[in-house]
């Protein structure tokens, strides 16, 4: 075993440990300021396996896309909703983390046991290396580009729906809002979610 | 040790570790009561279908790397579903003033 090897095996074995213990800090920690960093550490993490996957433009795709854009995004949200509220107890609530947690556990014994006892047909055709930056670009512009026009327009829909949905006077009358007791007074004083003069 | 010329780290190694972030996404989907976390976990499984595909683009597709356009367009859509997803949240908040999951029953029957 020479340095490359090795040397590619003790990232990967990194990657992977950064991966598993941040996914599952992700999901555990409390504080969710934490949560939406170690996120950040997570797609990192990731964007190194794309590296070592010999897939440098997904890797700075997924540095600039989740790492730049989605993570920063999160917690911007965390900042303009993070009031520290104490959550109502459940009753059940332990019960249903315990099934769920089997439920989960059952379909990571599956998906290992699929992946390790398959047949996969190795090796495949020699993997053409750093040349895949052009050959994603010869599948955009050929194979894949009714795709990628609506991948376009999807965005421009997500940023037009944003934009509608966040702004600030699609909101009911400020003597209704803190009305936390009851739960259907959106429903029973028939306040309409948009108000009039958005709507034209 | 392998018999393929791709390096010491077979292709099982990247599904069980997409495996597992998956499993993990899941569970922070169910039980979260933060909504943000579960945007987080959302995008958590969107990462590990992500390194399937990219794994079987480098290790059975390596020379047409179909694999590595479709992820390409998962990052896309994650990105469209992460801007739509906190702004309704953001929505939710301002007429809510909580961010508990098991508040937001208004379409419950």
């Amino acid at each position: 075993m020479n340095i490359a090897y090795s040397t590619e095996l003790i990232c990967f074995l990194i990657l992977s440990a950064v991966i598993v213990s941040g996914s599952l800090a992700v999901v555990l920690l409390e504080n969710i300021v934490y949560s939406a960093f170690l996120l950040g550490g997570v797609f990192m993490a990731v964007a190194g396996l794309y590296l070592l996957l010999n897939a440098s433009f997904v890797a700075a795709a997924q540095i600039l896309v989740y790492v730049g854009a989605v993570n920063v995004l999160i917690l911007f949200a965390i900042m303009l909703v993070n009031n520290k509220e104490k959550l109502k107890p459940i009753k059940g609530l332990k019960t249903r983390k315990f099934i769920s947690g089997g439920v989960c556990g059952g379909l990571l014994i599956l998906l290992l046991r699929v992946s390790i006892t398959t047949k996969w047909n190795l090796p495949g055709p020699t993997s053409i290396g750093e040349e895949a930056t052009e050959r994603i670009g010869e599948h955009l512009f050929t194979d894949y580009l009714l795709p990628f026009e609506l991948a376009s327009i999807l965005l421009l829909m997500a940023m037009i729906g944003a934009i509608v949905l966040a702004r600030r006077d699609v909101s009911i009358p400020p003597a209704y809002i803190n009305d936390l007791n009851n739960q259907k007074s959106l429903s029973d004083k028939k306040i309409p979610l948009l108000s009039e003069n958005t709507i034209k | 040790m392998l018999e393929n010329s791709f390096g010491p780290v077979p292709l099982q190694a990247y599904l069980i570790v997409a495996a597992f972030l998956f499993c993990t996404g899941v569970w922070g989907l169910i039980n979260s009561r933060n909504a943000v976390r579960v945007l987080m976990s959302i995008e958590l499984m969107l990462n590990a279908v992500n390194i399937n595909l990219m794994s079987f683009s480098s290790y059975i597709d390596g020379s047409v790397i179909r694999g590595q356009v479709f992820s390409i367009f998962v990052i896309t859509v994650a990105a469209a579903e992460a801007a739509v997803g906190l702004a309704i949240l953001l929505s939710l908040y301002r007429n809510r003033v909580t961010i508990d999951m098991e508040s937001f029953n208004l379409l419950k029957w």
